[in-house]
């Protein structure tokens, strides 16, 4: 392989690899030698793997467990390729709850707190970090009374019909409607999946590379144009920009490496 | 205790579209401007630069760029007869905050009202009678034309760069324009955006059906442009991050791009952002504006002394501050009298998306705006008899940036979960698109602003309060509109479609559209109205309303252009009237 194919062929790997941790991206020191992209390439693996082992800054281990099993059903692994789940959406929620999210950081929290109608949205004195706390422990509460076990324990099956139940309002949880708990969940486990993996989820882009997303964009002038023809690339994220493992215009805009598949429309 | 400060010529409350204009024309005559705007300074480079600029969950879940309702929200309810409670997050509208207000991550779409707009009632009293309109239906008439409003369209437009296609262009109606718009006494400055496939798609399928496709004017600019205040707005790239967004090419209109650059530069003009108006001032008569009172970010308060004092915040914020200053007589619904916090309107979205097997769209790609519509279905275009309903919308297909958080389109009756659900929106991200209509909304009696008994911003004074409903014009309207969308979209040939018209109540929570209207709307009668035709106050004429929160009922477009003629017809009456002779104008 060329100098050149084999540099391309690295950035390449690199750019699809995964969510490289901000902190852990900082502390590298570029090689002075040749076999700096080599090193890069594999310290980008040893990173990508410390990020899937990354402590949780909010969840307890009882809650990751619970998180880990719901969201594996919300967006399943499957012929299609990895699930919520795989994509680190748990660590994705670990991060929005400890956050300004959690926290309702943007958001008005002065009571008092009727419930009001479903017109007037989100009414709860819980935070979301709040609601999470409250709706797992409750959760597991209801299967460990119906079940004799908590929700991570239970089989696939049963934990789909305790998700079916909370979606559809049929279980009364204690301290927060299970429709609001389970739609929260559902939010994030779809914002887990899709966000730029900055955010702890959408791992290796799963989720772009699932529905043909290419992340930060290109400049797309000419190909607007050309009608009916698919845009097929690697997806870029923006810790691939900023680690300069994926390449840019004068802009700051993507120059997308195109995915040589022969596949359909 | 408030510090007091020299006196300046003029305030502008709000640092958004229409304060920036106002303020750059008053300097450049000479007057002393400052403009307090309770955000923070932001700007092309560095606050939208690369990479971080693409960014869904910041910007359209996070909300980077709009309000912060931990200090200011308001309440809702759907009835006079429920409790308001307060909108704890964002979702069916996204006001913005900082410099260039919601300006910075608005779509482009920049329409001029319909002649027929202007003139909703007289026109519909004429031609269908008075049993048309609901009997609580408090539509009127604008106090101002169209013509009159021209040159003030044209202004705005020129001074945004435009990119769209004339098509009435003196009273010549110009073939790939829309043929029903008021005649229009130039081109736009700039030519239309390029054509996306879906667009392409509708605007074939509605031309055999008869129907007139035309480019939708956007702010989102075709080419390099340079305008009046020498400044460069940038070419647009299709790059997808639009709406919600600001722009990474300074190539979308704002006042970053447009009037910001020059504004910044006069020495007339002194910008003091994180600084909160609480109130403005009035004389014991309370016929005249003394002052507005502040409050900055290290918690000092100011009185700021003007002659002149210009609300040029969001409809919602406009609203607000006359009834938090006792400007003009508050509304009560239930005697009919007052006008501040009447006619609150919004707008009555619907869609109808197409999916395909075999077609592939780049959904990703686009612009806001980016689209061909027709209009042979808004305003009074066609005949009302019969219909049971006033009003109507613009219809388009286009390319706006699909992102996966937001738009992931599915056909009715997939799970909301699981590995169907997965398989859908795989299968349909690229290979969907949406025709969208933007219907108008009319006003009436019961929805309305005022100020809530019981919640408090964190100032401690009472939120907004708004009761608002659709009513069952605006259901019909949708019904049918989006009815006849579907027959459009039928004969384009997809293998599953989703008809989605806009019906039952009004929910606060999911995003639908940041075009809310009313509470200070103009008018040719002060009974009901709150300002004049000028947008000056009736009541205190040293106070002039700026903004959508002046249209007495929306029309079937995005308002953005009307605002920006409507803030010209306010400048050319205060440059050329007002300042000669301060006093009431009408």
């Amino acid at each position: 392989m060329k100098e050149s194919g084999r540099r391309n062929f690295l950035k390449s790997a690199a750019a699809l690899g995964a969510a490289i941790p901000a902190g852990a991206a900082a502390q590298s020191k570029p090689a002075p030698h040749a076999d700096h992209e080599k090193q890069h390439a594999q310290h980008m693996r040893a990173a990508t793997a410390a990020a899937q082992q990354r402590p949780n800054m909010f969840l307890s281990q009882t809650e990751v467990a619970f998180l880990d099993a719901a969201v594996s059903h919300l967006i399943p692994k499957d012929e299609l390729g990895p699930g919520a789940k795989e994509a680190g959406v748990t660590s994705f929620i670990d991060q929005q709850l400890f956050g300004g999210y959690g926290t309702m950081a943007k958001k008005y929290t002065q009571g008092p707190w009727p419930e009001g109608t479903p017109q007037q949205g989100y009414q709860s004195p819980l935070t979301p970090a709040a609601v999470y706390r409250a709706g797992i422990r409750d959760t597991n509460n209801y299967c460990l009374k119906t079940y004799g076990k908590s929700f991570d324990a239970l089989s696939r099956a049963q934990q789909d019909e305790v998700l079916k139940a909370l979606d559809g309002g049929k279980i009364e949880l204690e301290q927060v409607r299970a429709q609001f708990f389970f739609n929260m969940l559902l939010a994030n486990t779809v914002e887990g999946f899709f966000a730029d993996p900055v955010y702890g989820g959408n791992r290796a882009k799963a989720g772009w590379k699932l529905v043909g997303f290419p992340g930060v964009a290109a400049v797309y002038t000419t190909f607007i144009e050309k009608h009916g023809v698919p845009y097929r690339a690697q997806p870029v994220s923006i810790a691939d920009i900023t680690q300069k493992v994926a390449q840019v215009d004068e802009h700051g805009h993507a120059i997308h490496v195109m995915l040589d598949d022969k596949a359909g429309v | 205790m408030a510090t007091k400060l020299k006196p300046v010529d003029v305030v502008t409350v709000g640092v958004g579209l229409t304060g920036t204009i106002l303020a750059k024309e008053l300097a450049d005559s000479g007057l002393k401007v400052v403009g307090l705007e309770r955000g923070r300074w932001r700007d092309t480079d560095p606050d939208f630069a690369m990479p971080g600029a693409h960014d869904e969950l910041k910007y359209v879940r996070r909300h980077e760029l709009m309000q912060d309702l931990s200090k200011e929200t308001l309440t809702f309810r759907n009835a006079m007869s429920e409790t308001a409670l307060p909108m704890r997050q964002l979702g069916s509208f996204l006001p913005g905050e900082g410099v260039g207000g919601a300006a910075v991550h608005w779509g482009g779409l920049t329409w001029r009202f319909l002649p027929w707009d202007f003139e909703t009632k007289s026109r519909t009293l004429a031609r269908y009678g008075k049993n048309q309109a609901a009997e609580d239906c408090t539509m009127q008439d604008w106090g101002v034309s169209y013509d009159e409003l021209e040159p003030h369209f044209d202004r705005f437009e020129y001074l945004y760069g435009i990119s769209g296609k004339a098509g009435n262009l003196q009273g010549k109606i110009i073939s790939g324009g829309n043929p029903f718009e008021g005649p229009r006494s130039r081109e736009y400055p700039n030519p239309p955006l390029k054509t996306a496939y879906s667009s392409a798609l509708f605007a074939k399928a509605a031309q055999a059906m008869g129907y007139r496709p035309f480019p939708v004017p956007t702010g989102a600019n075709s080419r390099p442009y340079k305008n009046e205040y020498g400044a460069t707005i940038a070419a647009c790239v299709y790059c997808g991050y639009c709406q919600f967004f600001g722009c990474e090419m300074g190539a979308k209109a704002s006042p970053q791009t447009a009037v910001l650059p020059a504004l910044m530069q006069n020495k007339n003009f002194e910008l003091r952002t994180l600084c909160n108006v609480v109130k403005v001032n009035l004389d014991s008569e309370k016929k005249r504006a003394v002052s507005v009172t502040y409050v900055d970010s290290r918690g000092r308060e100011f009185e700021q002394p003007a002659d002149l004092v210009l609300l040029t915040s969001y409809v919602l914020n406009n609203t607000r501050l006359m009834l938090l200053s006792g400007i003009g007589k508050p509304y009560d619904p239930v005697a009919n009298t007052g006008v501040v916090g009447r006619n609150y309107a919004y707008q009555t979205p619907s869609s109808v998306t197409l999916f395909f097997e075999d077609k592939n769209f780049n959904s990703f790609m686009g612009a806001g705006g980016l689209g061909l519509a027709i209009d042979e279905f808004n305003g009074d275009n066609f005949d009302h008899s019969g219909l049971g309903f006033i009003g109507g919308g613009f219809m388009q297909a286009g390319s706006n940036g699909a992102r996966p958080i937001e738009v992931r389109p599915v056909p009715q009756g997939t799970p909301r979960w699981g590995s169907e659900w997965k398989k859908a929106v795989a299968r349909y991200f690229n290979r969907s698109f949406s025709i969208t209509i933007q219907g108008a909304c009319q006003s009436y009696r019961t929805n309305y602003l005022d100020l809530d008994p019981t919640y408090r911003d964190a100032y401690g004074l009472p939120l907004l309060r708004m009761t608002f409903d659709r009513h069952e014009n605006e259901t019909k309207m949708s019904v049918w509109l989006t009815n006849k969308a579907a027959e459009i979209a039928k004969t384009i040939g997809p293998a599953k479609m989703n008809v989605s018209p806009r019906t039952g109540k009004y929910t606060i929570v999911p995003y639908q559209s940041t075009h809310n209207t009313g509470g200070a709307v103009m008018g040719a009668d002060p009974q009901t109205s709150a300002v004049n035709k000028y947008l000056q106050s009736w009541d205190v004429p040293n106070v002039f309303v700026v903004g959508a929160s002046a249209f007495p009922q929306n029309g079937g477009y995005n308002p953005t252009g009307t605002v920006g003629a409507l803030t010209f017809q306010a400048l050319e009456a205060i440059k050329t009237r007002y300042l000669k002779r301060p006093g009431a104008l009408a």
